[in-house]
């Protein structure tokens, strides 16, 4: 109390000037544009569950198949002929198979990195775009466990890397970093599925609530009985459907509470997993004693690598979508903005690590690491090493520019240019260390085949059928936390000038 | 008549909501419950409770999930089928860490989501508040407070006036 008295002004003028200064104005870009309200929120995502899906959507879902069936036709033709119709030829044994698994695995980081850290580190901005990113990793995790599973050659084995009872009685080796990246993967598949269930089970609810508001209010009266009848079959379907796997949800203060702690924990849990799984990846590299595999900056940088090719993935997927249902109020500029410079960060880090890298094998004074690193840049495969460098490390570069980042096209374009240098990341370190191995007598150049290219090319239609049967099936944005961090989810009612709610939306904003 | 579930009052926005719980909280009701599309910050302590026990649920998952890791790992490699490799111990917990690490998430999470469900009590799928359409427009933008009928304190004329007075419209009775 003492300290406040003396702060009392003591003459008229400085009391005068006190009552004028007002606490400065935070302006921040809202999250969400043009003040909508939270019914717009519901209207818009579930309307593009529950209306006929727009043309582009079948064109694309066709294309998407027929890529698909590339992978199919490679793993057909893999598995009645052998591992040998791939290009892998001693010692080149871990080639495209291995890059495309590294590759996709790394995609799936972004999404964990929206859904936990970027929660853990209380940034809203990751609301919009969390729920299509996790539907990213759990989709680009099945498009990469396919490369190991076949790699094993006889792939009706496979069931061998699991802790298994089988007719030999033999347990796996767990000593292993293949058998360590068995459980890093599987568990970050299951727990990247939990998460993303967990977090729509709100969505889920309302999208029941609505099918029974429509079957309750009756269908349209102007449609003939059969469409009527048709009508409602798929009003109940989608009831039942939805109804089935929201568990129940009705919203409740308890619901809610439970829920929240819950998000928070398997943010949590998420968090160190991510981190493990792609430095466990890093390790099948690392534990080795192969030149440019054998370093301990592996792990941390295969992790920023990761995450650069996702938020990547991330950009290539959200602007074509944010331009087709018309999503500029819930994916804004602030959230490109963010996107741009995480790209940039992660950027620079794989940057310092690949001249890092060389730097070590110079100053490391091993003679075989040090050619391995020159062969890189300079050997036969030179023009993979550069692609690598320039897409990933000039690329993105241009995004310091606030001109650059405002380009939508532009970002779309350098992000699927930093996809193409994260695919040569892996591509370059997988093979260069491979085919210039310590005896120059087995050296040579190692290419794919057509069956390679077939499989590698086909995952990108499985990919994009799984993730437009996400967009069609189910909510694309989680509502209730696009909602919370909208100016009138404060129970105070504070926020954004009038577009606050409650007895103080008419004053100028956060002004009690 | 059937039996009643309770009454469910509409609220206009979410400061209406949360002043309004913590009304109904110090009015001393046990068995009523907030309805919002959305988590509200600071609703549970207004509504009167407490953290959430889910935590507990996590913790005996990821300390059962790095026992039973560590556990396989001893049972395979060294009790079961004792595996020799480059004379290194047939176990020590150094070696299996990384599996007991994917292991502890994995059944963590699981907890969580199990202890999610438990202390919701869900699934639920019947409820007698899904008859309500009313009940039903709270997950797209509506505002709720229900007071079941099976508070001590519950009496249908007083507890309808009560949810009046602190702003509720729309007073419907909820059968059970």
């Amino acid at each position: 109390m003492a300290t406040t008295t003396s702060n009392l002004p003591t003459c008229p003028a400085q009391a005068e000037l006190l009552d004028q200064i007002r606490p400065a104005e935070h302006k921040e870009t809202p999250l969400v544009g043009n003040n909508r309200d939270f019914p717009w929120v519901t209207e818009k995502i579930c309307t593009i569950v529950e209306s006929r899906v727009p043309t582009w959507w079948w064109v694309a879902f066709v294309m998407a198949l027929f890529t698909a069936s590339f992978t199919g036709v490679g793993l057909v033709w893999l598995v009645s002929t052998g591992v040998g119709v791939w290009g892998l030829a001693n010692p080149v044994n871990w080639g495209w198979a291995i890059v495309n698994f590294v590759f996709w695995i790394g995609i799936g980081h972004a999404g964990t990195l929206i859904s936990a850290i970027l929660c853990l580190l209380k940034q809203g901005w990751r609301t919009s775009i969390n729920r299509a990113a996790e539907a990213m990793t759990i989709f680009a995790v099945v498009c990469a466990g396919i490369f190991p599973l076949f790699h094993v050659g006889r792939v009706w084995f496979a069931w061998w890397l699991f802790p298994i009872p089988n007719s030999n009685a033999i347990w796996p080796q767990f000593r292993s970093p293949l058998e360590w990246d068995v459980f890093a993967v599987s568990t970050y598949g299951t727990v990247s599925a939990l998460f993303w269930y967990m977090g729509m089970i709100p969505d889920l609810g309302t999208l029941r609530d609505r099918a029974t508001l429509v079957l309750k209010r009756g269908m349209d009266e102007t449609l003939t009985p059969i469409q009527r009848k048709v009508q409602t079959t798929i009003w109940t379907l989608r009831k039942y459907g939805y109804g089935i796997f929201a568990m129940g949800w009705r919203n409740a203060g308890n619901h809610w509470r439970n829920y929240e702690m819950a998000y928070l924990l398997l943010a949590g849990l998420s968090t160190p997993l991510v981190l493990s799984v792609h430095t466990i990846v890093s390790f099948d590299f690392a534990v080795s004693i192969i030149p440019g595999w054998h370093t301990t900056i592996f792990p941390p940088y295969f992790v920023a690598g990761a995450i650069f090719s996702g938020f990547g993935m991330v950009m290539t997927l959200m602007l074509p979508l944010r331009a087709l249902y018309g999503f500029h109020d819930l994916i804004t500029q602030r959230h490109i903005d963010n996107m741009c410079k995480i790209c940039l960060g992660t950027g620079c880090i794989v940057g310092y690590a690949y001249i890092m890298e060389f730097f070590i094998a110079w100053y490391g004074a091993n003679p075989f690491e040090e050619f391995a690193f020159i062969n890189r840049a300079f050997g036969q495969y030179a023009w993979a090493y550069w692609i690598m460098f320039s897409c990933n490390v000039f690329v993105p570069q241009l995004f310091w520019f606030k001109a650059v980042r405002r380009n939508a096209a532009m970002v779309w374009i350098m992000s699927i240019l930093i996809n193409v240098g994260m695919w040569f990341e892996r591509f370059v370190i997988t093979v260069t260390s491979l085919a210039n191995d310590f005896l120059p007598t087995s050296w040579g150049y190692y290419s794919p085949t057509i069956v390679d290219i077939f499989t590698f090319f086909g995952t990108f239609g499985l990919f994009s059928v799984l993730f437009l049967l996400f967009l069609k099936v189910l909510p694309i944005m989680p509502m209730g936390e696009v909602k919370f961090v909208m100016p009138q989810a404060d129970p105070h009612g504070h926020g954004f000038g009038d577009t606050a709610q409650g007895p103080n939306s008419d004053s100028k904003g956060g002004a009690h | 008549m059937a039996k009643q579930f309770g009454l469910l009052a509409r609220f206009k926005d979410t400061p209406d909501l949360f002043h309004a719980a913590e009304k109904v909280r110090d009015a001393g009701y046990r068995k009523w419950d907030t309805y919002a599309p959305l988590p509200i910050h600071g609703l549970p302590a207004a509504q009167g409770l407490g953290r959430s026990k889910v935590p507990v649920f996590t913790l005996c998952g990821g300390v059962f999930g790095f026992f039973i890791g560590m556990f396989m790992v001893w049972y395979m490699n060294l009790y079961d089928y004792p595996l020799l490799v480059g004379g290194m111990p047939f176990f020590s917990p150094i070696f299996p860490f990384p599996i007991a690490y994917e292991t502890t998430i994995l059944l963590a999470a699981f907890g969580t989501l199990i202890g999610m469900f438990v202390m919701n009590t869900l699934p639920q799928h019947h409820h007698p508040l899904f008859n309500s359409e009313q009940f039903l427009a709270t997950s797209s933008d509506q505002f709720m407070i229900a007071i079941e009928s099976s508070d001590p304190q519950f009496n249908n004329e007083a507890t309808r006036r009560f949810l009046e007075e602190i702003g509720g419209t729309d007073i419907q009775v909820i059968e059970d």
